[in-house]
């Protein structure tokens, strides 16, 4: 994998004395989506704003494209593209012409053709010449995108990027970011809606209090930090566990009626747990104990992050 | 990458200028209503009236320099501060700092089309004078040049003064509460020497009163001060106020969190 940027130890202090970045090492690679997960006023904002130039670091490197930031952002900047999280920009500009000042602030030569191009790939060109603030607000997102398309960025930052939006708008805007990934181009985004990086990234980074917790990518993520679980209703209640069980992980509940198995291994295809409730389901049978129905789930990212945020998994 | 990108100084200076056109009536009609009300009551019913005129001028063609001032420290000021405060006050401005876009570039393009659009506006002024008052430019290429430097100097002081404030009221101040006061006082109405002691002596204090009376040596040859004075005065504020914007981007300060 070649890195595309690299932060190392970055650290973020505001003048008012918070701390919101505390020692960041990150790496992302070339071509990539890249979730970064956190609560809000975690540092994903104040980390893309290092990145981007909205804000100075106190400390730390960061390198894009195998160049230090700090003293080639004039060259890297050309190549980095930002959507805000906020609808920030001049409401009254119409939609074309915002979208080819975005190509000229970045130095570029005009190019009808490629503008034309982008706002027909998000469904824009028909408000080509509305004023953004007559458009919708998820239209308005997508206009923020243009923007920051504009200038052929290779690599992207999405900060909240369905933050608001309805559910079709969302899984529009998952379309899109995936097509800018078939297009080449690398995707960091943040968001707090877990479905959003179990959806569409590659790996996820998850940042709690201006500090990293984990990094890996999705799949390995859920089947290292992911659980089975599987709720076995027993035809006759039990008292206590059978011997020819006490291999397996489980407990008893609901006075004995259910039969409660957490283990290890989640992710796709569930991994080593669901082989092992197959041998606890053999194992049952063997020791005569009847059961009358099954039920196995594989846990979310969104349990795998509330553990990391609740210190219960490192 | 070179340390001037023209395509995007240009962008900014493109869309700041429509900007202006976009508003031309507050932008462009407001200020010339307003100065074409001077030139009606100071120029033709009050200075009808004055006998001999100020310093050997007719008293309609003495104000023509001073009123011109007056407009034009009061747009470039307010052109230039409303041009780089409302995309900080929308958030908008995250796409200017996060584009390969440094001083160079922001100054030409907001300072620029702030300056040209008090161009503009001189422009304007000068021809509608021109319908009430009998007036001539002695020396018009000094004037131009004089009403660019003063333009390009009170656009780069309104950035700052953009760039510094974080609220309306504080952007709106400046202009109105200091500006305005300087200027009135500063000769627009009148030639210095006709104040009694210890007026004069305190009204030399008033910088407004070297751009006024510079502005005036370019339409009539003659002024309170050497044009020599005025003229580095108007150097020394412009060089104040970039070494103060690079400063500005160099430290981030109320730009970059």
């Amino acid at each position: 994998m070649q890195p595309i940027l690299e932060i190392s130890r970055l650290t973020k202090t505001y003048s008012g004395g918070f701390t919101a970045l505390k020692g960041v090492d990150l790496t992302i690679n070339k071509g990539e989506i890249f979730a970064l997960l956190g609560p809000n006023g975690a540092g994903k904002t104040t980390l893309i704003g290092a990145v981007c130039g909205l804000v100075r670091p106190t400390s730390g490197t960061i390198h894009a494209f195998g160049e230090d930031m700090a003293s080639n952002w004039r060259s890297l900047r050309a190549r980095i593209g930002l959507v805000p999280q906020e609808l920030a920009t001049d409401m009254f500009e119409p939609v074309r012409r915002a979208v080819s000042d975005s190509r000229g602030l970045f130095g570029l030569a005009p190019d009808a053709g490629k503008i034309e191009e982008i706002l027909r790939a998000l469904s824009l060109w028909d408000k080509r010449d509305a004023q953004i603030r007559t458009l919708s607000g998820g239209m308005k997102r997508r206009v923020l995108i243009a923007k920051a398309l504009a200038h052929d960025p290779e690599l992207l930052f999405l900060d909240e990027p369905t933050a608001g939006v309805d559910v079709e708008l969302r899984r529009d805007m998952w379309r899109q970011i995936a097509l800018l990934r078939e297009r080449g181009t690398t995707v960091i985004l943040t968001t707090h809606y877990l479905e959003e990086a179990e959806e569409m990234a590659d790996r996820v980074g998850i940042i709690n209090k201006g500090e990293i917790l984990m990094v890996d990518e999705k799949a390995a993520m859920m089947e290292r930090l992911g659980r089975t679980e599987a709720l076995i209703s027993l035809a006759q209640p039990l008292n206590e566990i059978p011997e020819a069980l006490s291999a397996f992980p489980v407990t008893l509940a609901e006075d004995g009626r259910v039969l409660c198995y957490r283990g290890d291994g989640g992710g796709e295809g569930g991994g080593a747990g669901t082989t092992e409730v197959a041998q606890l389901t053999k194992a049952l049978i063997a020791a005569g104990i009847d059961y009358t129905a099954i039920d196995i789930h594989e846990s979310s990212l969104e349990d795998i992050f509330v553990n990391l945020l609740e210190g219960g998994a490192a | 990458m070179s340390l001037f990108n023209a395509r995007s100084a240009w962008t900014i200076y493109k869309r700041e200028l429509l900007r202006a056109f976009r508003t031309a009536l507050q932008s462009i009609l407001a200020p010339v209503l307003t100065t074409t009300l001077y030139f009606v009551v100071f120029g033709a019913a009050i200075g009808g009236q004055m006998q001999g005129g100020m310093g050997g001028v007719n008293y309609g063609a003495f104000i023509v320099p001073g009123l011109l001032l007056l407009t034009i420290l009061g747009e470039s000021t307010s052109n230039a501060s409303f041009g780089i405060y409302m995309p900080r006050f929308t958030g908008a401005i995250y796409e200017l700092l996060s584009a390969p876009v440094g001083v160079s570039e922001t100054l030409v393009g907001f300072v620029g089309a702030a300056a040209t659009k008090s161009l503009i506006l001189a422009t304007i002024i000068l021809v509608t004078a021109s319908f009430f008052v009998d007036y001539s430019i002695a020396h018009p290429v000094y004037a131009f040049g004089y009403i660019l430097l003063v333009s390009a100097s009170f656009s780069l002081f309104g950035f700052i003064l953009g760039i510094w404030a974080d609220n309306f009221e504080k952007l709106s101040i400046v202009p109105m509460l200091i500006l305005m006061p300087l200027t009135f006082l500063g000769g627009t109405f009148y030639s210095i020497q006709v104040l009694p002691e210890p007026w004069r002596s305190v009204a030399m204090a008033n910088p407004v009163v070297y751009l006024v009376n510079g502005l005036r040596w370019t339409f009539y040859g003659q002024s309170d001060f050497p044009i020599g004075l005025s003229l580095g005065l108007t150097l020394l504020f412009l060089a104040f106020c970039v070494g103060l914007i690079a400063w500005i981007f160099k430290t981030g300060w109320r730009l970059r969190a």
